[in-house]
């Protein structure tokens, strides 16, 4: 009841500011471009999203900290927090209430993607299971996103410190699974580093995912990592709650 | 149960700096137990700790029987809390976060739309409704936290100064609302006006330094006051003024004898707090002087609280 209530108000909370159709229209349009010219969706004569989905990370990258850099900073500007943590609910209520109004925000702007499915599937005969996991693969992703950010934003009452601190965060994260970071612990450092790297990093697990291969063990990867960010979030929600 | 608040040594430490230092007292139903104090005196911290919202180093606090740390959702299910500057979410209504704050209290259904009207009235809402917190002014975003702290008809009202940046005719209904709701509830206030705690008070606390430094009811911290029962005299010649000094210096009881800033006003302090009306009567008519008014003084707040919270 009480993070029905709480995710309630932020969810709506982000339509009463502008912030939440300027995230929507850049959100599509990035994901436009990126598909259309930098991912050469036509050029490529193939009917799938890779070209649409391969671009997600970076597109997070810096739109999901928009989201986050506010969760808890923001309350703890206003004072705002001291009402919120003094009514009847639990701090993993309050915590979890504003996580998934975050999340379910993103999975709007994410669901609005759909004239991209459409058009793939009037050009040609696309893998739908797919583009199915491709979905919920970045879904899972976004949210590993956010509750990174959510854990950093009650560390600062700045704004902008909380957007930084979450890209950089989010940045080794992603490109961890990366070429260029895996050929440098290659050759030298053990197997067993390297694949604990790339183990680590968003991006060898969406890309598993968005492939369409459905493994138990990259949803377990996500699931994880929003819990312990998420843990963290209680944690230092309460350590800086007082000042 | 009478006692709805409880409090046992409560200790805040930041740092090194100790804020709360070892507080403990209760307040019943019926009671309205004003916070006095200094800036920095520890009045919001202890509020803080009594609401849930900062952990103590040290102590306990019970609400309605419920410790505040231990069963902290009951707890505060009967805590209606105004934190210090009314914070709100500035991009909603008053109406949108009315609705929240019921919701989350869980007054659901019909009670729900009652309750929020009764608070919107009891506050004087009606006309910001539905225009965004943050376009509010000071007063009316006052009167928000006001509501919203009032709307579940809460045991316990914990308002950290809730008349502050109120206009004078404000300031008059929220005191009234707060006398009118005290019978069947425990009332913690803070305030820098001396003359609330008169007017609504039914006890009154002076925190210095993060400890009690006095506690009463209003007229105990009044008797505090070297003016309280003094008498003073106004006469219609002031040419008196020297000989009816001497005179009344020898009235039995008097500690001394002043002459005020006004010529011809004289004022005569008490030993022992009692009032020497009678006695300085006599002496004016026994030396035929002519008085043109006198009067017995209260005791001044604002110099007890220098006294106290100074020393
Ligand atoms: N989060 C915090 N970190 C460090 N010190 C703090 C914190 N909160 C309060 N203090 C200190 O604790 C002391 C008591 O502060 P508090 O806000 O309780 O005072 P107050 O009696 O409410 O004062 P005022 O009348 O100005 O509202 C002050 O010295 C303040 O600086
Ligand atoms: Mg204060």
């Amino acid at each position: 009841m009480g993070i029905y209530t709480i995710f309630r108000r932020e969810l709506t909370s982000y339509f009463l500011t502008p912030l939440a159709y300027i995230f929507i229209v850049i959100f599509l349009a990035m994901a436009g471009t990126f598909t259309f010219f930098v991912g050469n969706f036509f050029g490529r004569g193939q009917a799938d999203l890779q070209p649409f989905f391969q671009f997600h990370p970076w597109l997070y990258l810096f739109l999901i900290p928009a989201i986050t850099m506010r969760l808890w900073a923001e309350e703890r500007k206003t004072g705002s927090i001291e009402l919120l943590l003094t009514l009847p609910i639990s701090m993993t209520d309050a915590v979890l209430g504003k996580f998934l109004a975050a999340w379910c925000f993103t999975g709007i702007a994410l669901a609005l993607t759909f004239p991209m499915w459409i058009t793939v599937n009037i050009l040609g005969y696309p893998d739908n299971g797919a583009i199915v996991a491709g979905y919920a693969g970045s879904f899972l992703m976004a949210g590993s996103f956010l509750a990174v950010g959510a854990a950093i934003s009650p560390l600062t009452k700045n704004q902008v410190i909380a957007f930084v601190v979450t890209s950089v965060v989010c940045f080794v994260f992603t490109v961890g699974g990366t070429g260029v970071v895996l050929n440098f612990f290659t050759g030298w450092a053990p197997t067993l580093v390297v694949d604990t790297v790339a183990q680590m990093s968003f991006m060898t697990h969406f890309n598993a995912i968005s492939r369409g291969v459905i493994d138990a063990r990259d949803m377990v990867y996500f699931a994880s990592v929003i819990g312990f960010f998420l843990f963290a979030n209680v944690i230092f929600v309460d350590l800086k709650k007082a000042g | 149960m009478a006692e709805m608040i409880a409090i046992d040594g409560l200790t805040k430490r930041f740092g090194a700096h100790t804020a709360v230092d070892d507080i403990s007292f209760s307040v019943n139903r019926g009671e309205v137990l004003g916070f006095l104090g200094p800036n920095g005196a520890g009045k919001s911290t202890t509020m803080k700790m009594i609401t849930g919202f900062l952990a103590p180093t040290a102590g306990t606090a019970k609400v309605c029987g419920f410790d505040i740390q231990d069963s902290p959702i009951e707890a505060k299910k009967k805590i209606g809390y105004l934190p210090e500057g009314a914070p709100a979410y500035p991009d909603m209504t008053p109406a949108a976060f009315l609705d929240f704050i019921a919701r989350v209290r869980n007054v659901d259904g019909a009670l729900r739309k009652r309750r929020i009207a009764d608070a919107v009235e009891k506050t004087q809402l009606g006309e910001v409704l539905y225009q965004s917190i943050d376009t509010l002014s000071k007063g009316f975003k006052r009167r928000v936290g006001l509501a919203q702290a009032l709307l579940h008809d809460p045991e316990v009202l914990v308002l950290d100064e809730p008349t502050d940046g109120l206009d004078p005719n404000q300031k008059h209904e929220v005191r009234g609302l707060i006398k009118a709701m005290s019978y069947d509830k425990a009332i913690v206030i803070s305030t820098h006006i001396l003359e609330e705690v008169d007017a609504i008070c039914t006890r009154a606390m002076v925190i210095a330094g993060g400890r009690i430094v006095a506690d009463g009811t209003p007229v105990e911290l009044e008797q505090l006051s070297r003016h309280y029962n003094a008498v003073a005299v106004r006469l219609e010649d002031e040419a008196d003024t020297d000989a009816v000094k001497a005179a009344l210096e020898r009235v039995d009881g008097a500690l001394s004898v002043e002459a005020n800033k006004y010529a011809g006003v004289l004022t005569v302090y008490p030993k022992d707090a009692r009032s020497l009306i009678a006695e300085v009567g006599q002496v004016m008519r026994h030396g035929r002087w002519k008085v043109a008014e006198i009067r017995v003084e209260r005791g001044h707040l604002d110099e007890v609280f220098r006294r106290i919270t100074q020393a």
